[in-house]
């Protein structure tokens, strides 16, 4: 058994969710049947490869503000990567935030109000 | 007006200008049409006639005018409803954005409008795109239009299934692992998943950001490459999108394929692939090679790992995104005594057991002590499946595979183990992982009559000679369905 009640109850509070008494037993055999099911991972030899976070980000490269590189093909190193789309400091209109709080569940314009959140 | 000529983007537009029919009595037909059927197969969410009528009374204008039309002008088209629409509520399937309505439109609906599309409305999908059935919708399951005791395949199966059912000419899905080749399989029709980055994903309510694409479902190719190149190209809303030019997809379709190679990976075709699937996969590709395609055989090693990858990756990022849902600045509350009371309980109410599953099984993966030993080390074998593609493209065109490992399964029958669920996603989250686009086209029917699609998948950007393949395809066998 990978998964017990604890981690169960671990990681939902990590994830900020109230479990049910069913929900905590139901989720720790399901979870357990599919981390042993992904174990198959560790029959690969890994060592040696980079980690991959995102798929060709050298397509996403704007030829007119980036480096030396200006190739559509894929990322060189990791500077390539974190380099690649960044765009001019330009300011442009969004949303106001009348908009976004006509939306909000309780605002009391111009703020989003929440339970009390300090202790005096 | 004609029910007889199967509307796409082409028939309609001669409709239009020889003024046959008008745009709003092309709406007013889809609305009727989805009046009929859409209470048995669920496949709306919500409709938006107002804005279907203010844009069909501007294409009517235009034709009035004399005007040039845009590239879809008056035609129908369903967008998924984790797709943002201003002012037509946005639920993603989930009961956490019941009341949700977005004060912005998703890039691709921008561009959708913007080309003379009327969107007609939302379609159902699985929670958050989260599922391989439509099952986990919070607003109920999709039936299958070909077989109603049938799943329409998942998480785009209201989009599929209002194609299908001639309930709009196009609609719009999401592919995170599978999601618009799957139901495009199950459904009998067309189904694209763009190059990741091809299309811009601003506005798309995000699952997995690293994986999530957006593509449309229609009835024929030609249609399908109208509605890419529509939607395709930069969007400087998206720093993810890609800046490389789309070719014309219209023009691409009409070449002969003779002398293309395409690649069939052994490892797609053994045990759990259903022998009728096989069946109709072998002979689309027997079809290929007499269209003077050359058969080339792959290895294509680390397929097996593929599933176990993606469901870390996916469900990692997953958990990180829907972090956001806490009843502060939109869609549900649930009130508490305190702060943390409150986003539990917002979560708790507002999330469906999939959801819950996935953002359970994401925190855990990077939770402090696991997150090497699954997080890092999916990264790691996502790199190797990438190189298996890329290793492929050296030596083929294009890849063929099965979409799907069986036809469309019964409503209920996975339900109750999620994991066997998740295997039905065997064949398409390679593609997803490596970012490569893929289409589902279809491929003929099993003895009970349930359709069944044929995968291929392009090299990065290679929509063009994918959509090319495909529309030979379609010609030479007649697999295309007419609503």
């Amino acid at each position: 058994m990978k998964i017990t009640r604890d981690d169960v109850l671990r990681v939902a509070q990590l994830a900020h969710l109230e479990l049910s008494e069913t929900e905590v037993e139901m989720y720790r055999g399901q979870l357990d049947a599919i981390l042993s099911y992904v174990d198959n991972l560790n029959e690969l030899d890994v060592s040696g490869i980079e980690p991959m976070a995102q798929v060709l980000a050298g397509a996403t490269r704007d030829p007119a503000s980036a480096g030396p590189s200006t190739a559509a093909d894929a990322p060189t190193d990791a500077e390539d990567r974190e380099n690649s789309a960044l765009r001019a400091d330009v300011e442009r209109p969004m949303h106001t935030a009348e908009t976004v709080l006509k939306i909000a569940p309780d605002p009391v314009p111009p703020y989003f109000r929440v339970p009390k959140v300090i202790e005096r | 007006m004609s029910r007889t000529l199967p509307w796409t983007v082409a028939t309609i537009r001669m409709a239009l200008e020889s003024r046959k029919v008008s745009a709003r009595e092309l709406a007013d037909d889809f609305f009727a049409r989805i009046a009929r059927r859409n209470p048995e197969l669920n496949a709306y969410l919500a409709l938006s006639p107002e804005l279907a009528y203010q844009q069909a009374a501007r294409v009517d204008a235009a034709v009035a005018k004399g005007e040039p039309l845009p590239p879809l002008a008056g035609v129908p088209i369903a967008v998924k409803d984790v797709l943002s629409t201003t002012g037509i509520p946005t639920t993603c399937g989930s009961k956490i954005l019941e009341n949700y309505v977005p004060p912005y439109n998703a890039t691709a609906v921008e561009r959708l409008e913007a080309a003379g599309a009327v969107i007609l409305g939302k379609t159902n999908c699985d929670e958050f795109a989260m599922g391989s059935s439509n099952e986990n919708s919070a607003y109920g399951p999709v039936r299958n239009p070909v077989a109603l005791d049938r799943v329409p395949g998942g998480s785009s199966g209201g989009s599929a299934a209002a194609v299908a059912a001639g309930l709009a000419v196009a609609a719009l899905g999401t592919d995170t692992g599978g999601s618009i080749r799957q139901p495009g399989a199950c459904c009998g029709i067309p189904a694209v998943m763009p190059t990741y980055g091809r299309v811009s994903r601003y506005g798309l309510i995000a699952f997995a950001s690293s994986l999530d694409r957006i593509g449309p479902f229609t009835t024929t190719i030609a249609d399908a490459a109208a509605v890419l190149s529509t939607i395709a190209g930069h969007d400087p809303l998206d720093s993810t999108s890609a800046r490389i030019d789309v070719p014309s997809y219209a023009h691409e379709i009409e070449k002969d394929i003779a002398g293309l190679r395409i690649g069939v990976p052994e490892d797609y075709f053994g045990a759990g692939l259903d022998p009728e699937v096989r069946e109709q996969v072998q002979s689309g590709i027997a079809l290929l090679q007499k269209l003077g395609c050359k058969r080339i055989p792959l290895k294509m090693p680390h397929t097996d790992y593929a599933i176990a990858v993606y469901y870390i990756i996916a469900t990692a990022e997953a958990s990180s995104n829907l972090a956001r849902y806490d009843g502060v600045r939109f869609g549900l509350r649930v009130p508490g005594a305190t702060l943390m009371d409150m986003y539990r309980k917002t979560r708790e109410q507002g999330f469906g057991p999939e959801v819950k599953r996935r953002i359970m099984l994401g925190t855990y993966a990077l939770s402090a002590g696991y997150y090497d030993a699954y997080y890092l080390r999916a990264q790691k074998v996502r790199a190797l499946i990438f190189q298996d593609f890329a290793d492929a493209f050296l030596k083929c065109d294009l890849i063929v595979t099965p979409t799907m490992p069986t036809p469309a399964f019964r409503l209920g029958e996975k339900t109750a183990d999620p994991l066997q669920m998740y295997l039905a996603d065997i064949y398409t989250v390679t593609g997803s992982l490596a970012g490569v686009p893929g289409i589902s086209v279809p491929c003929g029917k099993t003895s009970q009559g349930l359709p069944v699609g044929l995968q291929i998948f392009g090299s990065h950007f290679g929509e063009a000679r994918m959509l090319q393949a495909s529309s030979q395809f379609e010609k030479a066998g007649g697999f295309s369905i007419a609503p």
